[in-house]
């Protein structure tokens, strides 16, 4: 028993304490710091970018740094802020509590995994500084093999680190899941974030090994001209694009179904209702992250891979968006007679519902074959998946943040600030990236640094947008970070909510509770 | 140049809605791209029409009577029902989408205008049968097919004229070939769509429709004289292939007259279409694939040849018919 008044943050206050703490909530609190670094350097990238792109000539940055910032960009936000993001914070603070656990399964193995993504992040940040990376996210070859000038082996290498971090972080949650649920609580009754992050760790630890075997045959390649992908050795340029969209197509969806996670657990929580459909909303998890490993081919519609192959990818394209469609459709109706409070985390939540249900559906526009001829590797392309994964994901992760950032520190935040930072972000995005849709659908290619004339309005547009959307991220740091000193203690269940989580202290004690809880119900047992 | 006049920039400046459909397929994509539209639209409004509608009789502090929870058979009622709704409505849209795609992406052959393509860091080398060169812009008639046979030299680029809806990678090793047939005189973009390096940016050009009559003036202005299938037969000789594969020679080759596109039994058993690609491979990888009856004893012309020459000595190859070589090569 601990002393009353003590807690996970202040059991212990020096570094030491936190550098070899096996303790999941301080290391979701490590992964969250560290990230948080990763996503303000990615969006000073973008920022730069879209600074560019205000004007058609391409004169404030050379070509090659234009090239390094969207990679660097891409490369950051993918394997640093997104894979990452709610999985290694949330899922890592709350799983545990969720399934009234003390800890994960392998505590010191979760200790390993932030050290695993720390050490990736500085081989990627060396590569940034030692004259940064230039083949965009993707490494396409034979450019990134022959070709770029750049720390191409350095970014990879950083790349291929971090991927452990994502399969160990995969390996304990699914352990965790199967083998640390309190008494009663079945599989059907779990929380679907706790669904969700089964799910996500199912296909990090499926899919992640093949990045990592096609980044090592990149540098394989590079250094010692092995022709595995070099056509001048009888290699296969295109055998790259297979093994990388096999991987990041996946990728994907361990980039949107923890969202989908946190916004189930928002939703119903402020509509005050069970959530509608339970199975059907386990089957839908499970059916994306089954259907996400056969649709990897669409990305490789004009590529050059066989007419069928590509009819075959659309079918599959098609048949994912209906469990998607589902699940939104599920979302809704949980709002139906309710007793809905607009909260800053139910305005996310809102936000995500219809931002990702754009993303969806701009994602079947772009699988009907004979019209992603003309969208593919255009603006059309980069708005779509920008609202799958900040329309989606950072809207769901600011929502989790701030519906248990009272759990997670135990303290309230501004409720109308917060709320002026979720309508900013939601204003702000869209004002970014739906001009983007009108760009691609004229004409504009991905990744260009100069541009014809005509397409600056709208490039203006976006980028004026992005003012917006920066103010939408930079607030809750300002709030957040007040109400750490300041905030008015948010006592153990503010939002009334049901879930292991909230029936502990909060901060919640170092082992999470003092006695076991049972389960008797289902989840969102709201009336 | 003078017979330009009439096919000034017609790029709009300013705020443009929509692309410019120049090509017969224009029309076909936009067709259905506003189909997809106006079936998002559809979705999306009624979803959101259901979140606020929800959101303003719903609200905490509303007095409205809140019905009971829908019952559970309902509910999954609801769920199936619209989930074979939305498969049905997405499988027609797909099969409309598929069938335009292979109607559009399939080389439709027959006689069309074969226009030669190499891509390479950061421009476009063209080559019109009558042996006319373009690097970056490219001339075609209206009402007319044309092919295009791309390859690259370097890295992977994309051939793209959004007023075509026109786009394929141009793949190093691969021969990708696309057509379309243009139907309204004018200036339009052409712009590598595949991240290529430095100056992907800067590598665009443009297309210039031209009426046929005025197309077959400007071709009979820049014509060399040699296509790349005459030069083809040229570097054929000058390369010295003619001397095993024409008979001339003292060692064993296969003849090539008519291999072209027929299936090539291979000495390590199986066969192998004998397409672009492995006209390719034969020159710069002879022994990738050995024809059956003969000995690995070719040369590679790796790094020997520039990729342009390798395309017009498969164009020849692909020019020819079977007996259109007198001489019997030595067995």
């Amino acid at each position: 028993m601990s002393e009353p008044g003590t807690h996970y943050l202040n059991e212990g206050w020096t570094l030491r304490s936190w550098l070899l703490t096996t303790d999941h909530k301080r290391i979701a609190w490590m992964y969250f710091a560290t990230i948080t670094v990763f996503f303000f350097i990615g969006g000073l990238a973008a920022l730069l970018i879209r600074l560019e792109l205000l004007t058609p000539a391409g004169e404030m940055v050379e070509s090659d740094t234009y090239n390094k910032l969207f990679s660097a960009h891409g490369i950051v936000m993918v394997w640093f802020f997104l894979v990452p993001s709610i999985p290694a914070t949330m899922g890592n603070f709350l799983l545990p509590l969720m399934l009234g656990a003390r800890d994960l399964a392998f505590p010191k193995l979760n200790l390993l995994s932030w050290y695993i993504f720390t050490l990736g992040g500085l081989f990627t940040m060396t590569a940034v500084i030692a004259g940064g990376v230039d083949t965009g996210w993707t490494f396409y070859t034979p450019y990134s093999t022959l070709f770029s000038n750049s720390a191409v082996v350095l970014a990879a290498s950083g790349v291929f680190v971090v991927g452990f971090s994502s399969i160990l972080t995969g390996l304990n949650f699914i352990v965790t899941t199967h083998k640390m649920r309190a008494p009663g609580l079945t599989w059907m009754r779990l929380p679907l974030f706790c669904w969700a992050n089964y799910a996500t760790s199912l296909i990090m630890i499926l899919a992640t090994p093949v990045l990592s075997m096609a980044l090592l045959l990149i540098v394989l390649e590079r250094v010692l001209g092995i022709g595995i992908f070099d056509p001048e050795l009888g290699g296969d340029p295109l055998l790259f694009q297979h093994l990388f969209w096999f991987y990041s197509h996946p990728a994907v969806y361990i980039m949107i179904l923890p969202g989908m996670g946190v916004v189930s657990e928002i939703i119903t929580c402020f509509a005050r209702r069970p959530i509608f459909g339970y199975t059907g909303m386990v089957i839908s998890i499970m059916a994306i992250a089954l259907f996400g490993f056969i649709v990897w081919g669409h990305h490789m519609f004009v590529a050059g891979q066989s007419l069928y192959a590509g009819i075959l990818f659309s079918f599959f394209t098609f048949l994912v968006a209906v469990p998607s469609a589902i699940k939104t459709l599920n979302w809704t109706a949980t709002l139906y007679g309710g007793r809905i409070r607009f909260t800053a985390p139910m305005i996310y939540g809102l936000s995500f519902l219809g931002l990702f249900t754009i993303g969806g559906l701009t994602g079947v526009i772009l699988a009907s074959l004979a019209v992603d001829i003309h969208l593919h590797d255009t603006y059309f392309v980069t708005a779509h998946f920008h609202y799958i994964m900040v329309g989606g994901m950072v809207t769901a992760y600011l929502g989790g943040l701030h519906f248990w950032w009272p759990k997670i520190t135990g303290r309230m935040y501004s409720g109308p600030w917060s709320i002026v930072a979720a309508l900013a972000l939601f204003i702000g995005f869209n004002l970014t990236f739906f001009p983007q849709f009108l760009l691609g659908f004229l004409g504009m290619p991905r990744r260009y640094h100069a541009y014809p004339e005509e397409f600056q309005l709208l490039h203006v547009m976006s980028s004026l947008g992005a003012g917006v959307l920066a103010v939408g991220y930079l607030l809750p740091m300002v709030y957040f970070g007040w109400s750490l000193w300041r905030g008015k203690p948010a006592g153990d269940n503010p939002w009334d909510a049901t879930g292991l989580e909230w029936q502990t202290s909060s901060p919640p004690p170092k082992h999470n509770f003092v006695d076991t809880p049972t389960v008797t119900t289902r989840p969102y047992d709201y009336v | 140049m003078a017979e330009q006049a009439g096919y000034l920039d017609t790029v709009e400046q300013g705020l443009a809605l929509h692309p410019e459909q120049a090509a017969t397929s224009a029309a076909q994509v936009d067709l259905l791209f506003w189909v997809l539209v106006a079936v998002c639209v559809a979705l999306v409004l009624t979803l959101f029409a259901l979140v606020i509608g929800f959101s303003v009789r719903y609200r905490a502090g509303s007095r409205r009577p809140r019905p009971g929870a829908i019952a559970e058979s309902l509910g999954r009622r609801i769920e199936l029902g619209g989930a074979a709704g939305l498969t049905v409505a997405f499988l027609a849209l797909f099969a409309w989408a598929g069938t335009l795609y292979l109607y559009l992406y399939r080389d439709p052959g027959g006689d069309m205008l074969t226009v030669n393509v190499v891509a390479k860091q950061w421009m476009w080398k063209l080559q019109h049968p009558n042996g006319a060169r373009e690097i970056n812009t490219l001339h075609v008639p209206t009402g007319q097919r044309v092919r295009l046979r791309m390859t690259s030299q370097d890295v992977i680029h994309s051939f793209y004229i959004p007023a075509f809806r026109l786009k394929r990678d141009a793949v190093p090793r691969l021969y990708t070939t696309a057509w379309f047939e243009a139907s309204k005189p004018g200036e339009y973009h052409l712009f590598c769509a595949e991240y290529c390096g430095t100056d992907h940016s800067r590598m665009r050009g443009k297309v210039v429709v031209m009426t046929p009559e005025d197309y077959a003036a400007w071709a009979q202005k820049n014509g060399e004289g040699e296509g790349p299938a005459q030069a083809g037969e040229r570097l054929f000789t000058a390369y010295g292939c003619s001397g095993c594969h024409r008979g001339r020679g003292t060692v064993p080759a296969p003849r090539l007259d008519g291999v072209a596109g027929r299936r090539v039994a291979l000495a390590a058993g199986g066969t192998v279409l004998a397409d672009a690609a492995y006209l390719r491979d034969s020159l710069l990888l002879p022994n990738k694939h050995v024809v059956a009856g003969y000995e690995p004893v070719m040369p590679s012309y790796q790094g020997q040849i520039p990729e342009d020459e390798i395309l017009q000595i498969v164009t020849y190859l692909q020019s020819l018919e079977p007996g259109d070589w007198t001489v019997e090569p030595r067995r």
